[in-house]
């Protein structure tokens, strides 16, 4: 799907909670439905380590687009795990690095991607950028 | 405000008019503040200290012989004096004004850089904030000593025995702090201290969690070192002290060189001021010093024992009422502790508890408090800690109390 779509969709379905609670369970609720990680993946070699919170992140290329697994030990991280994944996973290397996180501001997010929050979603998002520049050179597009 | 306990009735509502950030809110709720471990909140009569410094007497201080720097000098000396009273030490040269605790540790582990060899063994105790583990690894480190934990008895006490074993060691130092900031563990300092100074190990307790709650003899103690921080008793950031003995003030080196600590310079020579300017280089935190000063008479004019008194009765009916939360787990001692509870519900992250929490206003530490050595050792990444203080209430701890079921449904 096309990524400024998915992000319209994301913004439209937070929209209509009017207040942080029901925000928040739907975000845990997309945690919980997140696919699990293969488990032969969820190895230190694919840890994040915020001091609060731990992300496991996987990424493999098919048909020239990225697909990205991931988990988190806390559960509100992985609810915005849950939202990155929908909005990166499955895109050309050249739309995610050309993708920035605006959207989650708009969803009324923000706080949680606070570089300062150490729960390692900042990193994670930086690593997604790593793997897209990654294949990018590797399929030579 | 004099120095003294006063025997006047604790009255929670009075005292919370002292401290206008009480009245905040938070994400639209009324604040309520359980991070008090981590840092105390400041009175209005500390504000007004630090207003009326930079309002009335900003200047340098030991340089100047105009008025003004003569006020500032009489006032941050005073506010010296104030300190050595509330611990009691002999000499106010005893007491070094420092940036806070960590400071405090460092100006100590440099200072034996130059005293210990490869031969020496310095133990610390495993019930450590990082910031008085890393500067003695970097000692032993520079130095090749070797350092040996005490470790700690499942309960989260400091396991004695092992200690007396230790001791056979000859240690020259022992560290340990007197409260735990992750457990709240009060540790058995004076005979500690008692058993270093029989091998003639020299001793230091790191009193950031003691000195909010408790008012420690350094002379009754006989310790030789004691390092506290002003921000955790009612006073500002980046101000702190050094007790030391006299004795040990002559034996250690400068630990930073510049201005104030110098009494001759050339560049041949320069030869060093005497206490306690030797460890006090360049322009200090005057104004901190002074308002550390004011946050100490602030606190005995409540006075100690009441605090104390008042702060046992927050812990017991706190840990009363969160026991009845289900899968809860309260980690470290069960009594000997201050008002600090450290703990975790089952099946819910304390990061997770930590974020709804605050939507409702409230402020706890979650994370591992800078004592990882202790979260290794009950196997846990970190723990949700609400630590209480004079000015919290028991209508506070039924909210924290509501909040943790509310996110323990919304997150299990
Ligand atoms: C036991 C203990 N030691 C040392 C420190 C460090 O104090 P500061 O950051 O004020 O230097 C703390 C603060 O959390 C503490 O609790």
């Amino acid at each position: 799907m096309n990524i400024e779509t998915i992000q319209a969709d994301l913004i439209d379905e937070f929209s209509i909670f009017d207040d942080w609670m029901e925000r928040y369970e739907y975000m845990i609720e997309l945690g919980k439905s997140l696919p699990m990680i293969a488990s032969e993946f969820k190895t230190d070699d694919n840890i994040i380590k915020g001091c609060q919170s731990k992300v496991w992140l996987h990424a493999e290329l098919e048909n020239d687009t990225v697909v990205f697994t991931a988990d988190s030990d806390a559960i509100i991280t992985k609810g915005i795990v849950a939202i990155l994944i929908r909005v990166f996973s499955n895109q050309s290397p050249e739309t995610i690095l050309k993708t920035n996180t605006d959207f989650i501001d708009e969803i009324g997010l923000k706080e949680h991607l606070s570089p300062t929050r150490a729960n390692g979603l900042v990193s994670m998002i930086k690593k997604i950028k790593m793997y897209a520049l990654a294949y990018q050179t590797q399929i030579g597009l | 405000m004099k120095n003294q306990s006063s025997n006047t009735v604790f009255d929670v509502d009075t005292i919370r008019k002292d401290f206008p950030i009480l009245s905040r809110t938070v994400n639209g709720k009324p604040l309520i503040y359980l991070d008090n471990a981590a840092t105390s909140q400041t009175p209005q009569q500390v504000v007004d200290v630090i207003v009326d410094y930079y309002s009335n007497y900003n200047a340098n201080i030991h340089r100047g012989v105009h008025s003004l720097s003569q006020e500032a000098t009489d006032k941050y000396e005073n506010a010296r004096r104030t300190i050595q009273q509330h611990f009691n030490a002999a000499h106010a040269h005893e007491i070094i004004f420092t940036s806070g605790t960590t400071h405090s540790i460092n100006l100590v582990a440099n200072g034996f850089a130059s005293l210990l060899n490869a031969n020496d063994t310095i133990l610390v105790s495993a019930l450590e904030h990082h910031s008085n583990i890393v500067p003695w690894q970097m000692l032993c480190e520079k130095t090749k000593a070797t350092l040996k934990v005490i470790p700690m008895t499942s309960e989260g006490d400091l396991d004695m025995k092992v200690y007396d074993e230790l001791l056979l060691l000859k240690p020259k130092l022992v560290f340990v702090n007197h409260i735990s900031n992750a457990l709240g563990t009060i540790n058995p300092i004076e005979e500690m201290i008692q058993k270093a100074h029989h091998v003639g190990a020299a001793i230091l307790i790191d009193g950031a969690q003691a000195c909010p709650h408790i008012k420690p003899d350094v002379q009754k103690l006989d310790v030789d070192f004691y390092v506290t921080s002003g921000h955790k008793m009612c006073g500002p950031t980046g101000v702190g002290m050094l007790y030391a003995k006299e004795s040990w003030l002559h034996k250690l080196p400068p630990y930073q060189g510049g201005g104030e600590m110098i009494a001759e310079v050339t560049f041949e020579k320069t030869t060093y001021a005497g206490l306690p300017h030797k460890f006090e280089a360049g322009t200090p935190n005057i104004c901190g010093g002074i308002a550390f000063g004011a946050a100490i008479d602030y606190m005995n004019s409540i006075g100690f024992e009441a605090i104390a008194a008042y702060e046992h009765e927050l812990l017991e009916y706190a840990t009363e009422k969160m026991n009845t939360i289900e899968g809860m787990r309260i980690y470290g001692p069960k009594t000997n502790k201050t008002s600090v509870i450290s703990f975790n519900i089952e099946g819910v992250h304390a990061y997770d508890l930590g974020t709804i929490v605050d939507k409702l206003g409230i402020a706890i530490r979650t994370g591992q408090h800078c004592a990882q050595p202790i979260m290794d050792f009950f196997k846990i990444s970190g723990t949700a800690r609400a630590s209480f203080s004079f000015y919290n209430t028991k209508k506070e701890i039924d909210t924290l109390v509501e909040g943790l079921e509310k996110a323990a449904m919304m997150l299990r």
